[in-house]
């Protein structure tokens, strides 16, 4: 069994609009506050993980080196769609499981802010029709064999859940975005952190039924770091950092595995359940033992399937388990107390780390607000699709 | 009469239209885009299998924002071919989620898309409830 590794800092930009900042400015500003909350410098730091979509680079992590350090360690330019954060942070916590170094930085940033629309770019038509693609298509399938838009398939995917088990209808799902702009009033670096009523939420504009525009995951720039540490490096530092440093009880990434029908609409639920399983299982800790949860609500539907598929409740269970309130910050198990994908925002390759950084926050007593009193065990879940899936789960230090 | 091509290569015009799935010879998982093995079992050979033109919805959202181009709203769907899971829009129904339930009866439609500078028309398809 390789070593346990730590969180050792972590840090977020503010997430909303940065219009004078480009990502090399968010992300050298996530990653310098998160060297000095691990109280290490980049001299340190034996490799980087770096992963943006939008960077515009494919060696990304060398643009960043360039502004906080070129020390000549390896770089690894990750991406993973939405997951990409989490697999940047999982990359460098795999090479010091490895032994290949003891500490290591780990960086997403994003500018989405007034995107649009993501996915699905229109294609240009000649004048006679030609095939293109696996589909041999005449031209572009959107609208016209369904859709490939992120609020159509993940409005789709709560329908699913629905049909299955019954009781999802638009207005529960607009009471779970309702739960998440609430929280998010508590959360100074969320890019919304307005309370909307669920007249307003039901009545904005409509994007994909059932999810109208504030049920969607906000476009927004923003940056998250982390610095990771082996156990061995970490027990010869200061009592402070020891303190502060936060378990990484389990790190797992899964990729959609084959099953019925998963790419005429994508199974975001079997790689999520497969992950959350062998994440438990690493950990030693069950659902039940968790007192947070960030998981990842890209919209209000894909919230509910994922209390299922994270076994928050009983298998068919998620529309009782929100029902009961359990997953307000005032209940059994508070789920996206930052406010979520829908109000935090979500710069994508930010939110894998942004996510642990909210755990972190809560686990270090640090979270202020929107502390959840005591927290010791949180859970941090990312999705992107294609699909990849992120799992951490995290530990408040024994000290 | 003009030539008529489908939109894509698994549907099938005709007196009959229909959609025709690649079925893996090995395990029996179905596809519908070009492949170079499955990606349940890895086998490399396939057979074409013609599924029901009737179904049921099986989930669905009304999407209302779209790249440019793209008509909204429409009606996506997913709708179950004998167990056969196919993507399509709904047709011949008012967008309108009071319109749509889950488990719906619904029939493969074809969808004239116009001609091309060679007056060829393409040919999509939708569901239209039965």
């Amino acid at each position: 069994m390789a070593e346990d590794v730590w969180i050792l800092g972590i840090s977020m930009t503010k997430f909303g609009k940065h219009r004078d900042k480009d990502t090399i400015d968010l992300a050298s500003e996530a990653a310098l506050a998160a060297l000095a909350d691990a109280g290490v410098t980049m001299r340190d730091v034996g490799v980087l993980t770096a992963g943006s979509l939008t960077g515009g680079s494919s060696s990304f992590g060398q643009l960043l080196q360039k502004q906080i350090g070129q020390t000549g360690i390896p770089v690894y330019n990750v991406a993973n769609a939405c997951a990409t954060g989490a697999t940047a942070l999982r990359v460098a916590i795999m090479a010091i499981r490895a032994g290949e170094t003891d500490i290591g930085l780990a960086v997403g940033v994003e500018k989405l802010a007034g995107a649009g629309l993501l996915g699905s770019p229109p294609k240009e038509e000649d004048g006679t029709w030609s095939r293109r693609g696996r589909f041999g298509a005449l031209a572009p399938l959107e609208g016209r064999v369904g859709t490939d838009s992120m609020p159509g398939v993940f409005a789709q995917i709560g329908l699913e859940y629905g049909h299955r088990y019954g009781g999802a209808d638009f207005m529960l799902f607009a009471r779970i975005a309702e739960k998440n702009h609430a929280h998010s009033t508590l959360n100074p670096l969320a890019a919304y952190s307005r309370r909307f009523t669920l007249d307003e939420i039901m009545n904005d504009v409509m994007i994909a039924y059932p999810n109208t525009r504030p049920m969607c995951s906000a476009n927004c720039d923003g940056a998250a770091a982390a610095v990771v540490v082996s156990d061995s490096r970490l027990r010869r530092m200061d009592p402070e950092q020891r303190r502060r440093a936060v378990k990484i009880s389990a790190s797992v990434l899964t990729s959609d595995p084959w099953q019925d029908a998963c790419q005429v609409l994508p199974d975001v639920n079997t790689l999520t359940r497969q992950a959350a399983a062998k994440a438990y299982e690493q950990a030693g800790i069950g659902p039940s033992e968790l007192d947070l949860v960030e998981l990842h609500d890209c919209f209000a539907t894909a919230e509910l399937v994922h209390y299922d598929n994270l076994s928050l409740c009983e298998p068919g269970g998620a529309v009782d388990l929100f029902e009961s309130g359990a997953t307000w910050r005032d209940g059994t198990i508070p789920v996206n107390v930052s406010g979520g994908l829908e109000s935090k925002g979500h710069p994508i390759a930010a939110t894998g780390i942004a996510n642990i950084w909210e755990i972190c926050h809560h686990l270090r007593g640090e979270a202020g607000e929107r502390q959840i009193p005591g927290a010791r065990v949180g859970l941090a879940h990312v999705i992107g699709l294609g699909s990849a899936c992120g799992v951490h789960i995290l530990e408040k230090a024994a000290a | 009469m003009a030539e008529r091509i489908p939109l894509v290569d698994y549907l099938v015009l005709g007196d009959e239209p229909h959609i025709v799935a690649q079925e893996c010879v090995r395990c029996s998982a179905r596809f519908f885009d070009r492949r170079n093995a499955c990606a349940s079992c890895s086998g490399t050979e396939f057979r074409a299998v013609d599924l029901p033109r009737e179904g049921t919805v099986y989930t669905f959202s009304i999407v209302s924002l779209a790249p440019p181009g793209v008509p909204v709203p429409f009606v996506a769907a997913v709708v179950d071919c004998g167990g056969t899971k196919v993507r399509g829009v709904l047709v011949n129904i008012e967008p309108r989620p009071e319109n749509v339930t889950l488990g719906m009866k619904v029939r493969l439609a074809t969808v004239p898309l116009g001609a091309d500078t060679a007056g060829v028309e393409a040919v999509g398809y939708g569901f239209e409830p039965v």
